[in-house]
C-alpha cells in the first residue's frame, strides 16, 4: 500500500526519511509471500489449449492444464516422462489386413498405430464454477457478475473421456485449432469427425457445443474404462508421443464448454478461450489481459514431486535441492503487462521481477566479454547477485532461396553453384556479432544443438562453406567468387550477356530499425559484385509471395515443436513445399534421395542408423544449399539470486512448477535497492522558493508603480 | 436551441456512414479476410482449409460490398459491409475476431484510461493557465523572457524523452514512484503520479504559450484599460476579467477533447504500463482486428462530434450574446 500522501509531503520535506520504499508496485502481502513476478509484452491471444500455439500463452496454460507426458527437467537430451499418464503409452502395430504387427515391423508395412494410455487415478480438476452443474443453466442472481471466483465452485475426478473430448474439440471446425489440418492426416476418424461436425454445426446451429460434440463418436480413439483409452493413428509416427506432450492433448471436462456457453458469460469475456479448467499445478485466479495475469496454486494439484534425478551437470548445479518436494514451490505467479523493455528492465534491476532477458538497449550494461571472447556478466550485475545463463535454442534462422526461381532456384549446376557461393559470402558470424550481440551459434546444417542429429566438432562442419581449423572457419570470398564464376557469372557478371547479376531479396522489414539490416545485407552481395534489390512489403504481401512461390530470397526462421530432428527436415520435403502444398517448406525444395530418406528416417527411432541417414540427408541438402544455414540463436536469461532451480528446459513449457523463490532475501535486496532519495527534492523546492523571491519584488515594484 | 441541437444530431448518421465506409475501404485495400484468418490463426500448420473455416465462422466468407449471388436487397445486406456495419448504429460492437465483447473490453479499459486523462487535463490546465497568466503579468521583464525561453525549450523536446528521462529521474535516480504499472482504487495514485506530473511538464511550453497569445489579445482591449483606470491591481484584472473574456477559445479546446479523453494516450499508457485504451486501436491494426478498428473509429468519431455540439452549447454558457439558432 501507498503510504498517506501526509507521509509522503513529510518525506519531501525532510532529508533524516531514510527507510521508505514508496516505488514497490506490488501490495506489501504479496511481496512477502512465494510469489513469481513475470510479465508479459503483449495479451495473449488464446489460454484455450486447443488453439493456444505460442510461448506467451503456453506462458500461462502449460502451468494450468496438463497433458498425458512431459519433459524430464533435468535430463538432456530431451526424455519425455509420463505426467498424467501412470506410465509410457503402449504402442501396437496393425496391418493394413488389421493384423498385429511385431514392433520391429518396417513402418512401410505398418497401417496403424494404437496407443494404449493408461492414466493417473484420483487426479482431480482445480475447483471451478463449471463443476457444479446447477449453474448450467442459469446464473444466481445474487451473482456480482465481476468474477467468477464468487460463484459456488465443485470440482471432479478425472477420466479418458476428458482426453477424448478435447481429441473432439480439436476436429471441431468451430474450435479453429491451429493443428486439426495436421491431425486429421494422423488420428483415424478425425477427418470424418470435422466433416460431420461441420455438417452438424450448419445443420442445428442452436446445438450447444457439449451436446454436438458428444452426439458423434470419433472413430480412432476408444474409451477402455475411466482410466485408460486407445488413440488409433495412420502409419508409424512415433512423434506423435511428442504432440500428446503439448497442451493441445490436455484433458478438458465437457462441462466447460458447457458453462461457458452462457451468453451473459460471454459478454463478459468469461469464456474457455481466457478462463481455463484444468488440473495443473496452477489455477488463473485473475486474467486482466490488458493488466496483469494472476495464477495461483491448485488446492487439488495431485502428487508430483521435484525431480529426485538428474544429469551430473544439474547435480552440480545443485538442483537437486529440492528434490522429492512438493510441487508446486510457490504459492502463485503474477505477471504483470510490461509492454516497454526500458521500464521492464529497470523495474528487473529494482528487484519488482525476478527473471529477465536481455535486450540490444541494456546489453552492454549486463554482459561484459572477457579478453579471450568469453561472455560474463558485469561488475554491477554481479554486485547485485545476478546470474547468467545461457542456452542455444532449437531454432534455426536461415536465408532461404526459392527453388522455384528461375535464377537461384532449380536443380542446375550453375543454380547451386550461385546459391553455394552466395552461402559463403554472407557472413553470419559478422550478422551475429553486430545484429545478435554475439548470441547465436553460426549453424553448420538444419538441426540444432540439442537435437537428435545434430553433429557438432570436425564431424559437423558444413564443407560447402566452411573448412575445420581448430573450429570452423568460413571459406574465403575467393572461393566463393570461382564458385560464382563456374555458375557463369564472373565478377558477378553473366558470363553471356555481360550484364551485371541483379538478386532480389524480399522481406517485410521496412521501417527504420531494418535500414541496417538490409544495408548489410546488400553490402554481402556487393562482396561477389552482384546488386541485391530489396523489395520491401507489408507482412500479408509477403506472406502472399512466400504462399505463392514469387518471392526470391527471404530470410525465414523456424522453432522447433518438439525435439525431433523430423521437426526440422520436415521444412525441406518436397510434398511440404508451401507455393506447391501449403506446407512449411518455404524454400519448395524438392529432391527426390532426400524425401525418400526423409520418409524412412520420420518413423524411425533415434538410433546409429537414423543418424547415418539425417547424416547423409544433410549432406544432400548442404550441396544443394537450398538455404544459408543462418544461425540457431542463444538465449540469455538474467536471475536474481532469490529466484532457485532455474535452468534451460527449452522443451518444457511448465517448468514455473519447480521453481523456488526466497521472498526474505527478495524483500531485504528490494528495501536495499529502493530506498527514496528525499535530498534532490528539497534541494529543488529550495530553488523554487528562490526563484519567487525576485518575482514577488518585480510584482511589488509593478503594483507601486505609477501610472505615468 | 432544440432544434439545434436535434438538426446537429442528425447530421451525425451521414458522417458517421461516410467514416464506416471510409474504414471498411481502407482497412480491405490494405487486408483480405485471408490475410486477417492468416493473422489470427497463427503462423504454424496453417491451411487454406483452416483459413476458410475461420472465415465461415466469422462470417467474412461474404463479398465484400455487393453480393452477386444473391438477388434484390440481399444484394447489399449479405455482404460483409452490412453484416458487419449495421450493429454499430445501435452501438453493439459485437465480438472482436479474436473472440473477445468489445464493449466489455472498452468498458473495463476506459477507466484507468481517464484516471490518467482527468488529473492531467486539469492539473496541465491550471498550469498552464496560471503560467500564460503570469506571463502577461510580467510582460516586459526578465521574467517574461526566462518563461518564454522555458516554454521554447521545453516545447522543443520530444514528448518521448520527457517520459524515459522521468521514469530514469523520478521512478530510478530518486526511486519516488514506481517506474511502471497500475492498480484500481486509491493504489492507482502511486501509479499515475509520475506520468501526470510528465504529462503536465511536457504540455506546458505549448499550453502556456497558447494561453498567453489569447490572453495577451484580452488584455489590450478597453476593458482592461478601464478597470485598471479604476484601480483593480493588475492580478485582480488578469485573473478576474481577462481570464474570463478568454474562456470561449479555452473551451474551444477543452470541451472537445472532453469526450474522447477515455480514448487514452498511446504512448504514455505503454510506457507505464496502464492498462488503458490508448493501444487498444493500435494493437487491433497490428492483429488486423477489423472488428475492434471499426468500432473504436466509430465511437471516436462519434465522440468527436458530440466534443464539437458540447464546445457549442458551452458557448452559450460562458458568453450571453452566442445564441443557436
Amino acid at each position: 500500500m501507498f503510504p498517506p500522501l501526509g507521509l509522503f509531503v513529510l518525506c519531501l520535506l525532510t532529508t533524516s526519511c531514510t527507510d521508505i520504499v514508496l516505488n514497490n508496485p506490488y501490495s506489501q502481502q504479496e511481496s512477502q509471500k512465494a510469489v513469481i513476478y513475470s510479465s508479459f509484452s503483449e495479451r495473449p491471444k488464446h489460454l484455450d489449449p486447443a488453439r493456444a500455439y505460442s510461448s506467451n500463452e503456453y506462458a500461462i496454460i502449460a502451468q494450468v492444464y496438463e497433458p498425458l507426458f512431459q519433459y524430464h527437467y533435468l535430463k538432456r537430451p530431451y526424455q519425455l516422462v509420463p505426467l498424467l499418464a501412470k506410465e509410457m503409452p503402449l504402442v501396437s502395430y496393425y496391418g493394413h489386413s488389421g493384423e498385429k504387427l511385431p514392433r520391429n515391423t518396417s513402418a512401410a508395412r505398418i497401417a496403424y498405430s494404437e496407443y494404449y494410455l493408461s492414466l493417473q487415478g484420483g487426479v482431480q480438476f482445480q475447483p471451478h464454477p463449471a463443476f457444479n452443474l446447477a449453474l448450467h443453466k442459469a446464473l444466481p442472481n445474487e451473482w456480482d457478475r465481476q468474477s467468477l471466483n464468487s460463484l459456488a465452485s465443485n470440482t471432479r475426478t478425472l477420466t479418458s473421456d476428458d482426453f477424448i473430448y478435447q481429441i473432439k474439440r480439436l476436429a471441431d471446425p468451430a474450435t479453429q485449432s491451429p493443428i486439426a489440418g495436421l491431425m486429421k492426416n494422423y488420428i483415424v476418424g478425425f477427418a470424418d469427425f470435422m466433416q460431420a461436425q461441420g455438417v452438424l454445426q450448419k445443420e442445428q446451429p442452436h446445438l450447444r457445443k457439449a451436446e454436438r460434440l458428444h452426439s458423434l463418436n470419433l472413430s480412432g480413439v476408444r474409451k477402455i474404462d475411466d482410466l485408460h483409452f486407445i488413440i488409433r493413428i495412420k502409419g508409424k509416427y512415433p512423434q506423435f508421443l511428442n504432440w500428446l506432450a503439448m497442451p493441445f492433448f490436455a484433458p478438458m471436462p465437457w462441462e466447460a464448454d458447457a458453462f461457458y456457453s452462457n451468453a451473459e458469460l460471454v459478454k463478459k469475456n468469461m469464456t474457455l478461450d481466457w478462463f481455463p479448467i484444468g488440473t495443473g499445478p496452477y489455477w488463473l485466479k485473475e486474467n486482466n489481459p490488458n493488466r496483469r495475469i494472476v495464477l495461483e496454486k491448485n488446492p487439488n494439484f495431485h502428487l508430483e514431486t521435484y525431480p529426485a534425478e538428474a544429469d551430473t551437470i544439474f547435480k552440480k548445479m545443485g538442483l537437486l535441492h529440492d528434490a522429492g518436494k512438493k510441487l508446486p514451490l510457490t504459492e502463485k505467479v503474477i505477471f504483470s503487462l510490461e509492454k516497454e523493455s526500458v521500464p521492464y528492465w529497470n523495474k528487473f534491476l529494482q528487484g519488482y521481477y525476478d527473471v529477465s532477458g536481455i535486450s540490444s538497449d541494456s546489453f552492454d550494461q549486463a554482459v561484459s566479454f572477457s579478453a579471450t571472447g568469453n561472455i560474463g556478466l558485469t561488475q554491477d550485475m554481479q554486485d547485485r547477485g545476478i546470474s547468467l545463463q545461457t542456452a542455444v535454442t532449437t531454432s534455426s534462422y536461415y536465408f532461404g532461396f526459392n527453388m522455384m526461381d528461375k535464377v537461384v532456384g532449380g536443380d542446375s549446376d550453375s543454380a547451386r553453384l550461385l546459391r553455394q557461393s552466395i552461402s559463403i559470402a554472407i557472413d553470419y558470424e559478422e550478422y551475429i556479432s553486430i545484429f545478435q550481440n554475439g548470441r547465436g551459434v553460426p549453424a553448420q546444417s538444419i538441426i540444432p544443438p540439442g537435437i537428435f542429429g545434430h553433429v557438432s566438432g570436425k564431424e559437423g562442419v558444413n564443407p560447402t562453406t566452411y573448412r575445420w581449423q581448430e573450429g570452423y572457419k568460413r571459406r574465403s570470398l575467393e572461393e566463393a567468387k570461382v564458385l560464382l564464376t563456374k555458375a557463369g557469372f564472373p565478377s558477378g557478371r553473366n558470363v553471356k550477356t555481360g550484364e551485371q547479376l541483379v538478386l532480389y531479396f524480399d522481406t517485410m522489414d521496412s521501417g527504420p530499425d531494418s535500414k541496417a539490416r538490409l544495408n548489410w545485407l546488400r553490402k554481402q552481395f556487393r562482396k561477389l559484385n552482384i546488386e541485391l534489390v530489396v523489395r520491401a512489403t507489408d507482412y500479408n504481401r509477403f506472406q502472399e509471395k512466400m504462399r505463392n512461390g514469387s518471392a526470391q530470397m527471404f530470410m525465414w526462421g523456424w522453432n522447433a515443436d518438439y525435439p525431433d530432428p523430423e521437426n526440422f527436415l520436415f521444412l525441406l520435403y518436397g510434398k511440404n513445399a508451401k507455393a506447391l502444398h501449403g506446407g512449411e517448406n518455404a524454400s519448395n525444395y524438392q529432391n527426390a534421395e532426400f524425401d525418400r530418406l526423409f520418409e524412412q528416417m520420420s518413423s524411425m527411432n533415434n538410433t546409429a542408423e537414423r543418424q547415418v541417414i539425417i547424416d547423409q540427408m544433410i549432406s544432400i541438402s548442404r550441396k544443394d544449399a537450398p538455404w544459408v544455414w543462418g544461425f540457431h540463436p542463444k538465449a540469455f536469461s538474467l536471475h536474481h539470486a532469490w529466484y532457485k532451480n532455474s535452468t534451460p528446459n527449452l522443451m518444457a513449457n511448465n517448468k514455473t512448477k519447480y521453481v523456488r523463490v526466497e521472498p526474505i532475501a527478495r524483500k531485504a535486496y528490494q528495501n536495499k535497492w529502493n530506498q527514496a532519495v528525499i535530498w534532490p527534492l528539497v534541494i529543488g523546492l529550495f530553488m523554487l522558493l528562490l526563484l519567487v523571491v525576485p518575482a514577488v519584488i518585480s510584482y511589488r515594484k509593478i503594483e507601486r508603480a505609477t501610472a505615468l | 436551441m432544440i432544434n439545434y441541437i436535434l438538426r446537429r444530431l442528425l447530421y451525425v448518421f451521414p458522417v458517421l456512414l461516410g467514416v464506416n465506409i471510409l474504414t471498411f475501404v481502407l482497412f480491405f485495400v490494405v487486408n483480405s479476410p485471408d490475410d486477417m484468418a492468416r493473422m489470427q490463426l497463427g503462423d504454424k500448420h496453417v491451411s487454406q482449409e483452416a483459413v476458410d473455416n475461420w472465415k465461415v465462422q466469422r462470417g467474412y466468407d461474404l463479398p465484400l460490398l455487393w453480393n452477386e449471388g444473391v438477388s434484390g436487397l440481399s444484394k447489399a445486406q449479405e455482404t460483409i459491409f452490412f453484416k458487419k456495419s449495421i450493429s454499430l448504429f445501435l452501438l453493439d460492437f459485437g465480438l472482436s475476431d479474436s473472440g473477445r465483447d468489445i464493449l466489455s473490453d472498452i468498458s473495463q479499459r476506459m477507466w484507468p484510461s481517464l484516471a490518467l486523462a482527468i488529473p492531467s487535463l486539469i492539473v496541465g490546465l491550471l498550469v498552464n493557465i496560471t503560467f500564460a497568466l503570469l506571463l502577461i503579468f510580467y510582460r516586459g521583464s526578465y521574467l517574461e523572457y526566462g518563461g518564454l525561453f522555458l516554454c521554447i525549450a521545453l516545447m522543443s523536446i520530444s514528448g518521448l524523452f520527457y517520459i524515459i528521462a522521468g521514469q530514469y529521474l523520478v521512478g530510478k535516480l530518486l526511486v519516488l514512484t514506481p517506474i511502471s504499472g497500475y492498480a484500481p482504487g486509491t493504489d492507482a495514485f502511486k501509479f499515475i503520479i509520475l506520468p501526470v506530473l510528465i504529462g503536465v511538464v511536457g504540455g506546458l511550453g505549448a499550453g502556456a504559450r497558447w494561453y498567453r497569445t489569447l490572453f495577451l489579445e484580452e488584455s489590450s482591449r478597453d476593458y482592461v484599460r478601464t478597470a485598471k483606470a479604476k484601480g483593480l491591481s493588475d492580478l485582480n484584472v488578469l485573473f478576474r476579467h481577462v481570464l474570463k473574456n478568454a474562456m470561449i477559445p479555452i473551451l474551444t479546446g477543452i470541451v472537445v477533447v472532453l469526450p474522447l479523453l477515455f480514448m487514452g494516450s498511446l504512448i504514455t499508457e505503454s510506457f507505464f504500463g496502464i492498462p488503458g485504451l490508448g493501444s487498444y486501436t493500435i494493437d487491433a491494426i497490428n492483429r488486423q482486428d477489423f472488428a475492434i478498428v471499426r468500432s473504436m473509429v466509430f465511437l471516436g468519431s462519434f465522440l468527436y462530434i458530440i466534443g464539437l455540439l458540447l464546445t457549442d452549447l458551452s458557448y452559450t454558457l460562458v458568453d450571453p450574446r452566442v445564441r443557436l439558432d
